[in-house]
């Protein structure tokens, strides 16, 4: 081929590149209508600095007991009932107190702890390890309150997440969920096979000023509020009880605190 | 240039499969376009006149204002839409957009069917939030 | 150059349609897990990662163990490897390759991967690895090709490649490194939290990698003209010697920490393979031949009587290959997520389904391989002749 055929080849090649930037131009011309409009909070919206929970496991005799909290939580998020065990979607869930603190459990427990369950979820860190593991911010600490969310728009399913979680607080579609969710609240979307998803302290619902369903179904045994103001509820009880925190030394500072 | 009978049969089969989409419309349905779709409005959709924005802003960039709605709601905890009106709304898709236009079937599909696209909004959103089950 | 690819004997086709076949399976499978999700794995939400992630981790080490040939002779101009660095490079192509792929068949919503470059996140490790990957098998193509194209047309590789070359070396161990830190770097999951891993990992590459390229260069001895050299061999193998020893010394190091000091978020996870944790066990047996295998790949490769006869250093390679394989394909894996951070015990196995879809993955990667070492055999025997 001589050079002169490749030249102009060439440049056929880059004016063709040239008309493919039309889209990219269009894009930039749209932005401008977009910024007329705006965003806000809600009048009633909840906020915070960091929001925490203070579980007071002693207000709870039974499993039993913590069920209503779980039934509620998971209704209202569509969380799906499976069957099988390696596929179980959880957001919320009683554990054992040596399965909840494994470091701590000590070889001749209380027989009244041995046998209380302790209700376990998201801990919404505040320095939490699955954020900084996800490639794609799909999980991410919300700055306005310290909320850790989940887009599920944009997790592409790898996991991480979950590998980088030390409380087991994550769960993936390992199917679609949706013929196995029984009851669907249509005011809340559901998921879709191959995301993670997990507990996201009722985010929906402090945006139009109510409190998460767990704490609302709790009647007064969960206490949520704002861990940086030193007079709300939440600071108040771990002022004046004895609280710990699931596996305090790894750094993640948790936000759920825990009354035993 | 010793192939060049060979050259010329592998670029003939090459535009033949490239242009397959014009010539199969062409001989198989004579070159006519599809009648575009016409989209229902609900009674609610009706009275209310005006949608968050301009019928046209939302014909062309629905996609994208949902995008960037979806970017507000789920990461920046801003959940209210102001419009350039001034009017407000509660940035959903199944609690505000398909509040009004509660015929999925005629109104989102019929179009989306058309264009061939399949959003999938609806692995996750419920699209019929005010039927019963 | 491609075109010395498809010309090939009875046995070369047979070959590739022999993978073709496999591949087909596996991507028969896949498409039904793209359909019906990752419940066809035996993955849970315990196990969050198994088979696939595992492959893609022994990978990453093959890939890596490519620049034991390219380091000793563009750093140090040992020229006898002159004659091998292309089959390193190639079969680091193929094995990255192979790596993606693994990343992608695991992934629960594959279309979306381009989320990882649209909204590059830097304090992902996994953002690096897909960095440090996709910059890894660039520069091999690159550097691979260019190098054979100079060497058909009996002409020095151009200037411009020997930067890029010595860059390549660095980047190799950052592959595997990083590797390492997608796992080293999560709190409460004590059986990879250790300093070690990155190291361990990098001498069983060193000695998985080139004990691979050991066995196809035995291998190419036998089915075309060009003899990759008594030499290159035996230097391929004392790489291999070393690399295994240290291997299992990095892993008595922390077999050492851990049942020293006791503590038991470490302990379990070593307990659960070796011996079995609770009643479960089914890595027991695995993770012991794993041990057995690597220790009888040192005493044959170290002792100079069986390193020297090429058939028993084909054995000793083959036990290296597959020794290291379990310890960081199966092992490495599901130990580090049972027992899980809440102590349950769910043990992972991985279904059929999913092992067929990583066989078809293999096979892919051979699939490459087998067309880059032709291309690179037949361009050494044109030199020749």
């Amino acid at each position: 081929m001589d050079s002169s055929r490749r030249r102009v080849l060439q440049l056929l090649g880059l004016s063709a590149l040239g008309l493919t930037t039309k889209p990219i131009r269009d894009a930039f011309a749209q932005e401008e209508e977009q910024v007329q409009a705006q965003f806000k909070k809600g009048e009633n919206a909840l906020t915070a600095q960091q929001w925490a929970m203070v579980i007071n496991t002693r207000a709870f005799e039974s499993e039993g007991d913590l069920e209503p909290l779980i039934e509620a939580c998971h209704k209202i998020h569509n969380v799906p009932k499976l069957e099988n065990k390696n596929h179980e979607i959880k957001w919320i869930w009683p554990e054992p107190y040596h399965n909840a603190f494994p470091l701590k459990a000590g070889r001749f427990l209380s027989e009244e702890v041995e046998h209380r369950s302790f209700l376990v979820l998201c801990n919404h860190c505040e320095n939490p390890s699955c954020v900084r593991a996800c490639p794609t911010k799909a999980t991410f600490k919300r700055e306005s309150d310290g909320i850790v969310l989940m887009d599920f728009h944009r997790c592409i399913g790898c996991r991480f997440c979950m590998a980088a979680c030390p409380f087991g607080a994550r769960s993936f579609n390992f199917r679609d969920p949706r013929p196995f969710i029984r009851e669907t609240n249509k005011q809340f979307p559901t998921r879709m096979k191959g995301v993670v998803e997990k507990c996201n302290f009722c985010a929906e619902r402090l945006a139009v000023g109510q409190m998460p369903a767990c704490v609302e179904a709790s009647e007064g045994k969960l206490t949520f509020g704002d861990l940086y103001d030193p007079e709300s509820e939440v600071r108040e009880l771990i002022r004046t009880n004895y609280t710990i925190r699931r596996k305090q030394m790894l750094g993640t500072e948790p936000s759920v605190y825990y009354i035993v | 240039m010793s192939d060049k009978k060979l050259i010329i049969i592998g670029l003939v089969i090459f535009f033949v499969i490239v242009a397959f989409p014009l010539w199969y419309h062409f001989l198989f349905h004579g070159g006519k376009a599809a009648p575009a779709p016409e989209l229902e409005l609900t009674d609610k959709a009706k009275a209310a006149k005006v949608c968050v924005r301009s019928t046209q802003y939302m014909t062309a960039e629905h996609m994208q204002l949902l995008d960037v709605w979806r970017e507000s709601v789920v990461r920046e905890a801003e959940r209210v839409y102001v419009s350039p009106d001034g009017k407000e709304y509660n940035m959903s898709l199944s609690n505000t957009c398909l509040d009004c236009h509660s015929n999925k079937a005629e109104f989102c599909d019929r179009c989306h069917n058309y264009a061939s696209v399949r959003p999938y909004c609806w692995d996750c959103h419920i699209d019929n939030p005010k039927e019963k089950s | 150059m491609l075109e010395l690819a498809i010309k090939g004997t009875k046995r070369y086709y047979g070959w590739m349609t022999f993978l073709l076949a496999v591949i087909g399976a596996g991507f028969l499978i896949y498409l039904w897990q793209l359909n019906v999700g990752l419940r066809i794995t035996g993955m849970s939400r315990d196990a969050s990662w198994g088979f696939y992630i595992a492959n893609f981790t022994f990978l990453v080490g093959v890939a890596a163990g490519g620049v034991m040939v390219v380091l000793p002779y563009y750093l140090h101009d040992y020229k006898a490897f002159g004659k091998v660095t292309i089959l390193g490079e190639f079969l680091a192509i193929a094995s990255v390759i192979m790596c993606m792929t693994f990343i992608i068949v695991d992934l629960g919503q594959p279309m979306r991967i381009f989320n990882v470059f649209l909204y590059p996140t830097p304090n992902s490790v996994l953002f690096w690895d897909t960095v440090v990957l996709s910059g890894y098998l660039l520069l091999n193509i690159v550097i691979g090709w260019n190098v054979l194209e100079a060497e058909r047309n009996n002409v020095h590789y151009q200037q411009w490649l020997k930067p890029l070359i010595y860059i390549s070396i660095p980047w190799a161990i950052s592959i595997h490194t990083v590797t390492a830190y997608l796992y080293c770097g999560l709190p409460g999951r004590g059986f990879w939290l250790t300093a070690i891993l990155a190291p361990r990992f990098l001498s069983s590459a060193f000695a998985s990698g080139p004990a691979l390229l050991v066995l196809l260069c035995l291998i190419i001895r036998r089915v075309s003209n060009f003899d990759p050299g008594r030499e290159q061999i035996q230097s391929l193998a004392k790489i291999v010697a070393y690399a295994i020893c240290v291997n299992v010394f990095f892993f008595l190091c922390e077999v050492f920490v851990v049942f020293y000091s006791q503590i038991p978020e470490h302990m379990d996870h070593f307990k659960y393979l070796f011996v079995g944790l609770h009643g479960k066990g089914a890595y027991v047996p695995w993770m012991w031949a794993s041990l057995i295998l690597m220790v009888i790949g040192i005493i044959l490769t170290v002792n100079p009587i069986t390193r020297k006869n090429e058939g028993v250093l084909a054995v000793a390679c083959m036990v290296i290959f597959f020794g290291t394989w379990i310890d960081k394909g199966l092992g490495m894996i599901s130990g580090g997520f049972t027992p899980n951070p809440l102590h349950h015990i769910n043990e992972y196995i991985p279904t059929l389904p999913e092992i067929t879809i990583a066989l078809g993955v293999w096979a892919m990667g051979f699939f490459i391989l087998t067309v880059l070492f032709k291309i690179a055999v037949g361009v050494k025997e044109e030199v020749r002749a």
